[in-house]
């Protein structure tokens, strides 16, 4: 459904997205997941034809997004990061004024507005002004503004942002509802946003997509895997060198911060290491101060994910 | 031609269901009418001097010509009231949609460029016609109590529509430059005052130089309108004008893709 292939853009010095490719199929719904400034946002303005890419080729629903714009509007629902309402209209004329836009016919208009208020829940205030409404609501008539033609495809640029737990409960249950009938692109900061509505993630930094799976995959793949937190005091080196020979430790990793000397200990999944970890440490002396062991979430797999490639990039 | 319906009628909406239609029409038709009082008292009170100092010495009353002397100078302050109104009228018309970010629905809505500046454009338009047809009721006014010749009125109306479609095509393109309304009416303003009055400026540094640029002046162009002259010159210059003024949005808002802004 949509398939983008090599596309960069760049802003003058700024490379906002650097040869991303990826594809999402009809029905699915994808987490595009990056922290601020990544190129999430100019990934999409290119997807929905707002903003013609530096180069690369993407198309949506078949259709070129430069070459056939047109074509690719008629069958997109765009949801960008503000949105975009005539604060002084009124709900209902302003779902039929972007209904008339995206060529919903005449005898169908109605309906259309009818239908993309119910989905949202925002009948009760169709005859407001949209300026009055609370932050939950204008978000609610942004998602309705996008879904009004019944488009192929739904792409919703940071759909919880700024909005309080409650909304943002309701704004994924609604994410979650559209998911059937419409293929889904949303792009978040947030991570917990990404396991709880989407089935496959694309993460970016600076621009460069970074991994792309299942969640479920990038979960188990990364976190198949327990991590323990090891403080003792000695010598670096030495600990590192004797906890990587327990057998089923995958990763000895030192990390900063801490008076004594602290390493993270990763071991495959059904293997349980304390023990043996608790064996080395007795046998060589060392001051015990902590052990600790954590489920990697996919938090960390982000985190894992976009500081390392910090190192590659700059 | 439904888009361009679509983006007509939310912009006439828009207008109607602010303030920024009625204070305008309002304040327009006010100031309109204190000079039309001003202008038509003045025309009378030479009427009646030249009436008395006809009696006086018993030559026959000379006939005033009401529109040379009093449509003539109406026409012509229309004109430039309309300058100070029309670019409030066209500031938010592309810069309000850059700065709360419906620019975004609307560039990745099935609608050419093409079809939301000339919806736009036109919505204008209609405000500024709105505005016109107000001022009707004074020329009403002298048809009551005098009896003027039709044809000046009717080509100083035109000239007058025309000239507010120069200011508001200019308007459409400011606004396309800048998210900030208040910049947007300032540089059409002097855009347009520059315009307006590159005749006479120019003439007083050199009246050869002053001659070839008063060609391009809005109101040296305007004058023949009020007069009651209508000549295809000005008329061709006019739309040329007013295409310009579209064409140059038309560049803008296709570059402001490739900007980004
Ligand atoms: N119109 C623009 N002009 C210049 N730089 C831009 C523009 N839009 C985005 N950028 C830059 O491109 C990078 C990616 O931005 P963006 O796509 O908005 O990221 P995200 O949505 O992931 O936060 C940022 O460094 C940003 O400053
Ligand atoms: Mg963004």
């Amino acid at each position: 459904m949509i398939d983008v292939q090599q596309v960069s853009r760049y802003f003058g010095d700024v490379t906002a997205v650097n040869d991303v490719s990826f594809k999402v199929e009809k029905g699915e719904i994808v987490g595009f997941l990056g922290p601020n400034a990544a190129g999430k946002t100019t990934t999409m303005r290119i997807l929905t034809t707002y903003l013609p890419a530096t180069s690369g080729t993407a198309t949506v629903a078949g259709y070129d997004v430069h070459e056939q714009s047109m074509e690719v509007r008629k069958r997109i629902g765009y949801l960008p990061e503000n949105p975009p309402l005539y604060q002084d209209m009124r709900v209902k004329d302003y779902l039929e004024f972007v209904a008339k836009i995206k060529g919903v016919a005449p005898a169908e208009r109605k309906k259309a507005v009818d239908d993309a208020m119910a989905k949202t829940a925002i009948g009760d205030v169709s005859t407001r002004v949209i300026k009055v409404l609370s932050k939950g609501y204008k978000q609610r008539v942004g998602l309705a503004q996008a879904l009004v033609h019944n488009p192929d495809v739904l792409i919703l640029d940071e759909p919880t942002v700024g909005l309080d737990p409650n909304q943002i409960i309701e704004v994924r249950q609604l994410i979650k509802r559209l998911a059937g009938d419409h293929t889904i692109i949303l792009s978040t900061h947030i991570l917990p946003e990404v396991s709880m509505t989407c089935e496959r993630v694309v993460i970016i930094n600076k621009g460069v997509i970074v991994a792309t799976d299942t969640t479920d995959g990038l979960t188990k793949k990364h976190a198949g895997a327990t991590r323990l937190t090891v403080s003792v005091d000695a010598p670096v080196a030495a600990v590192k060198e004797k906890l990587a020979t327990i057998k089923g430790v995958t990763k000895v990793e030192e990390t900063s911060g801490s008076e004594y000397t602290t390493v993270f200990v990763e071991s495959d999944k059904d293997v349980e290491i304390r023990p043996e970890v608790a064996k080395i440490v007795v046998a060589n002396n060392w001051p015990l101060y902590e052990i600790k062991a954590e489920d990697v979430s996919l938090e960390d797999v982000f985190l894992h994910l976009t500081t390392k490639e910090e190192g590659t990039v700059s | 031609m439904r888009n361009f319906l679509a983006i007509y009628q939310r912009e006439i909406k828009s207008y109607f269901s602010s303030p920024i239609a009625y204070v305008v029409i309002g304040l327009f038709l006010i100031l309109a009418g204190i000079f039309f009082y001003l202008i038509i008292s003045n025309f009378v009170q030479m009427c009646m001097r030249v009436d008395m100092m006809a009696q006086q010495y018993r030559m026959a009353p000379q006939k005033m010509n009401v529109n040379m002397m009093a449509i003539r100078p109406i026409m012509h302050n229309l004109s430039l009231f309309a300058l100070f109104f029309l670019p409030l009228v066209t500031m938010r018309l592309y810069s309000d949609e850059k700065r709360t970010g419906t620019i975004e629905l609307l560039m990745t809505s099935p609608v050419t460029n093409l079809q939301a500046i000339l919806g736009k454009f036109a919505a204008a338009g209609t405000l500024f016609l709105v505005m016109l047809s107000g001022t009707f009721l004074y020329i009403i006014f002298i048809f009551l109590y005098g009896n003027p010749e039709f044809g000046p009125i009717f080509t100083g109306y035109l000239g007058l529509f025309l000239l507010g479609l120069c200011y508001v095509s200019f308007g459409v393109f400011f606004s396309t430059l800048t998210d900030n309304q208040i910049i947007a009416a300032v540089s059409t303003f002097v855009f347009i005052l520059v315009f307006w009055a590159i005749g006479w400026v120019s003439g007083m540094l050199s009246p050869a130089l002053g001659q070839t640029l008063s060609n391009f002046s809005l109101i040296e162009h305007f004058d023949d309108f009020a007069k009651g002259v209508l000549d295809t010159k000005h008329i061709l210059y006019y739309i040329s004008f007013i295409f310009i003024g579209l064409f140059l949005s038309f560049v803008s808002i296709e570059s402001t893709r490739w900007r980004g802004r």
